[in-house]
């Protein structure tokens, strides 16, 4: 049977060392009621090629972005996953250690994911990170009740245009603390609109979540409100792609207090939207309050380099029931894809990333805006993302693609309802060609020829 | 401890390897441009100040710093309550298969069929496992699970038009479970374990009553302990009105031999990072998925996998459900190589598995006790904790033991936990390991424990071959680095 490798004697001998007749008796510590008297109903096991065929048929099974030209973003994009970071990951050495508790026998992921939180600190410019969150909604999430905790306040405000999946989880989180949401509702431009904010700061609320790019890949001016925010008592947390941080001011540069955000981008696989991998930063005051592992630099007795796990009294295996969060397990192995995926690019690699996907969205932009009946539905800069307002149902026109082989982007209705209903969310990346957009264009011409019924 | 005063190195971080100018990978054949559609005030002003190597640095780095990791392909990782076993390769093998890697979450249903099968898939195979009714494969972690589990409830009672606010946790359980609690606005009461190292069904009595939402049980228990009275245990709480959610750490014990289900629990989570051995990643990432008694099902997070007529879809249409923990779908690669595993054992494989782990833990416990003591000594499950109590009056803790096993090429057993014995160490060794690799930890205990008598400075001053010696970790705690400063 697979996985389990005693010989029949070795079994024997180690019965015999415990003075019993068979392993059965060694059950015997669970009340007779409960043992199972046969297998379980499931299927008997397999050999691997077999269980490789069964596999690889439902794999099959998928149509996956991969294979067709997809335009798909909504906080998962489509990048290429260098050699070197596959490579590197599936070494045993990161991909099967333990959590490094024992900084003597763990000093490669310790260092790693001190590197992680300096990448993270100089994408975000605030100079604390943490080691990973679930994803990029649970690290939203955390930053709120953060928020909470350190302002002894209980309203976050978030925007309109806030990824609805985010928005989702958020609700969930702050459920049992008793941590209201408001929305903030958008400009006609699709972005916060400041001057509702202000209406609704006051001195209940704990932070204003701020999400740049926004859902619909608007650019906000947060500089233009965050003094109000921190006049008002409350903290700005930002949700910010990272890639976007290739181009765009940082957040510790316009006052964010917190950043979170989702690391998928960043050399790892789509995967049907999991394993993601979340960040945190703040800055240095909130350090203390801040969920998730944190490693610092340190020296051994000999005085060599070397990295540990900190501030763990802040931590659920110590404080228990007063510990800053319950995350235990994150999402380390993806930590270390980031990790190597930042450092390879680096500094110049990862610029002309941020270029390309911007210029490559530009071109697609301009190209869809000059298609009868097409335009941008946002007239502002944006990265790598857009909202392209059709002449037809956006459902419509992505069923039309998808016979064409291809994924023309999230209608907005799936969660802005009916008033959204010609709304079509596009995201462009760095593995798009010119001609993937000649047939996104084609494609849309057709389509704007159906009308709308 | 002497540690010299002198600020940290960084020089051999991959910052200190960067050299200005150097670029290591290319995204365009051609130069590049600084965007000119977007306003200046929106634009980072300046260098990010990332590391600028070439890739082959790149590979000798990350190759070099991954020798310093201990990992299971290396050696036994005998940490109790973390079930550290073998992962199989084949499973990493179906998770990189393009048709699951390349698939995007918002493709749709149609375009991912194969991937809502293993999701259904699995949570029957999860069902079955545990003798509960629904499961949901959302949580991203074992935490996650039991946070999910406490909204759960919290739901339930508020259907019901019921308010709850206790929720009880053992001395024993992990940090997780009272953690958890408070994150979800519960208020967690600690319940004194019994001389027997179990629940005190006395204890017990005189602290439920009509306030005490959940009861959180860990079973085995974190001493390698069946609750012998878990059918009066799990009677008293549903007799207050009260729910039993089990932390199913420590599941490995369990899968194949008896079911949570049939002990009487309403829900529970699983580790598929332990008892289903995909790799722990040096932290993460894990999966947790729920499985609950039917009545909780309403309140299950969505979106939920549904099957009809051979078409698998996503619904999220649940008016009750306690709404999302996850961006997506939890984490398919993860719960991908669970599912892999888990029909690669099929019913047969995994009722040995449990039973090995069983058996290697009895029989390491067994061989270790003459040295050191397992204070809750009867027979144990797929775990046990013995104490280093004994090596004190050598001037010796737990953690020197933990330290010199660094030495002799294993990694340490849990050490301090759980809280209730004295200098504890929590040891598991899973149904992988061979009777040799047993025999070889045994002995190399028995030595560290001769050591202690006759040498205690050696155990004192290890680990000495490991990477780094010991660490000054009350400075680090003081004054955190946690970065590499900018230049």
């Amino acid at each position: 049977m697979p996985y389990t490798y005693h010989t029949d004697d070795e079994r024997e001998a180690m019965l015999r060392t415990l003075g019993v007749k068979s392993e059965d008796e060694l059950i015997d510590v669970i009340p007779e009621k409960y043992h199972l008297r046969s297998l379980l109903p499931i299927e008997k096991g397999r050999t691997e090629p077999e269980t490789l065929r069964v596999m690889s048929l439902l794999s099959r099974a998928n149509r996956p972005a991969g294979h067709l030209v997809s335009f798909l973003g909504g906080g998962i994009y489509d990048h290429t996953v260098p050699s070197v970071v596959k490579n590197l990951t599936s070494r045993p050495e990161f991909a099967t250690a333990y959590t490094p508790y024992q900084p003597e026998a763990s000093q490669g992921t310790l260092q790693v994911i001190f590197e992680f939180q300096t990448h993270i600190s100089r994408l975000t410019r605030l100079p604390v990170a943490n080691a990973s969150m679930y994803d990029g909604a649970t690290a939203l999430a955390e930053a709120c009740l953060m928020a909470a905790k350190i302002t002894g306040r209980d309203v976050v405000l978030v925007p309109h245009a806030l990824n609805p999946r985010y928005l989702r989880v958020v609700r969930s989180y702050v459920s049992g603390q008793q941590v209201e949401i408001r929305a903030i509702p958008s400009t006609a431009a699709g972005d916060i609109d400041a001057t509702a904010l202000k209406r609704e700061l006051g001195d209940q609320v704990a932070a204003l979540v701020v999400q740049t790019p926004n859902y619909f890949g608007v650019l906000e001016r947060a500089w233009e409100f965050e003094r109000d925010v921190h006049a008002a008592g409350a903290l700005v947390v930002a949700s910010v792609d990272p890639v976007s941080l290739s181009l765009l001011r940082p957040p510790g540069e316009w006052g964010a207090d917190i950043a979170v955000g989702e690391c998928q981008p960043l050399g790892n696989e789509m995967s049907f939207g999991g394993p993601l991998v979340g960040f945190m930063a703040c800055k240095q005051e909130y350090i203390r309050q801040m969920p998730g592992r944190i490693v610092s630099a340190t020296r051994d007795v000999d005085g060599r380099d070397a990295f540990v796990l900190v501030l763990q009294t802040r931590e659920q295996h110590i404080r228990r029931e007063k510990a800053t969060s319950n995350i235990c397990t994150n999402q380390g192995l993806l930590a270390t894809r980031t990790c190597i995926y930042l450092s390879l690019l680096g500094e110049h690699g990862f610029t002309e990333l941020g270029r390309v996907c911007h210029a490559r969205a530009r071109k697609l932009a301009d190209m869809i805006a000059a298609c009868d009946g097409y335009a941008l539905a946002y007239p502002g800069p944006f990265f790598r993302e857009f909202v392209v307002a059709c002449p037809t149902d956006a459902d419509a026109v992505v069923a039309a693609a998808r016979k064409e082989n291809i994924l023309a982007g999230i209608p907005l209705s799936r969660y802005f309802g009916p008033a959204a209903r010609q709304q079509l969310l596009v995201a462009v990346t760095e593995k798009h060609q010119d001609e993937d957009f000649d047939k996104l264009c084609a494609v849309l011409k057709r389509a704007a020829l159906v009308k709308v019924g | 401890m002497t540690v010299q005063a002198t600020p940290p190195n960084f020089s051999q971080t991959i910052y200190g390897k960067s050299r200005h100018g150097r670029h290591g990978y290319h995204i365009s054949s051609r130069p590049t441009e600084a965007p000119r559609d977007i306003p200046r005030e929106y634009l980072r002003d300046g260098g990010i100040g990332l590391p600028e190597v070439s890739e082959p640095q790149v590979m000798r780095h990350y190759v070099e710093l991954s020798t310093k990791n201990h990992h299971i392909d290396k050696d036994l990782f005998p940490l109790g309550s973390c079930t550290m076993k073998y992962n199989p390769k084949v499973n990493d093998d179906v998770a990189a298969m393009t048709g699951f890697a390349g698939l995007h979450p918002e493709q749709g249903d149609a375009d991912a069929q194969g991937a809502l099968e293993v999701m259904y898939r699995l949570e029957r195979l999860l069902a079955a496992v545990s003798g509960m009714d629904a499961v949901s494969v959302q949580p991203a972690a074992g935490a996650q699970g039991e946070m999910l589990g406490l909204l759960l409830a919290r739901a339930y009672f508020a259907d019901r038009g019921a308010s709850r606010h206790k929720v009880l946790v053992p001395d024993s359980a992990h940090g997780t479970n009272p953690a958890t609690a408070t994150i979800v606005g519960f208020q967690a009461q600690t319940l004194q374990s019994g001389r027997d190292g179990r629940i005190d069904l006395d204890v017990l009595r005189s602290t439920l009553d009509d306030d005490v939402a959940v009861l959180m049980l860990t079973v085995p228990n974190t001493l390698g302990l069946f609750e012998k009275n878990i059918g009066d245990i799990v009677e008293l709480v549903h007799k207050h009105g009260g729910l039993c959610y089990m932390d199913g750490a420590n599941m490995n014990a369990l899968m194949g031999q008896a079911r949570p289900g049939d002990f009487g629990f309403d829900m529970m989570h699983y580790n598929l990072h332990k008892t289903f051995s995909t790799p722990h990643g040096g932290g993460g990432p894990g999966s947790g998925p729920v499985a609950v008694k039917s009545f909780l099902e309403p309140f299950l997070p969505t979106p939920r996998v549904v099957e009809k007529n051979g078409v698998f879809s996503l619904d999220y249409h649940q008016p009750k459900s306690v709404g999302a923990l996850h961006s997506f779908f939890g984490n398919f690669g993860i719960y991908l190589r669970a599912y892999t595993y888990i029909t690669r054992l099929g019913s047969d494989g995994i009722r040995r598995a449990s039973s090995t782990a069983i058996l290697n833990a009895n029989y390491l416990a067994k061989r270790i006790a003459p040295r050191f003591p397992i204070p809750y000594g009867e027979r144990c499950m797929h775990e046990f904790v013995a104490t280093g109590e004994p090596l004190k009056k050598y001037g010796v803790k737990t953690l020197d033991v933990a330290k010199r096993l660094l030495d002799f090429g294993f990694y340490a057993p849990t050490v301090y936990f759980p809280l209730t014995v004295p200098e504890a160490l929590m040891v598991e060794p899973t149904e992988t390991e061979s009777k040799d690799t047993l025999d070889r930890f045994a002995e190399a205990l028995l030595q560290i424990a001769r050591e202690a008598e006759e040498s205690p400075e050696v155990l004192t001053s290890a680990p000495t071959k490991t990477p780094v010696r010991r660490l000054d970790e009350t400075s680090a705690n003081r004054h955190p680095v946690v970065t590499v400063p900018m230049e």
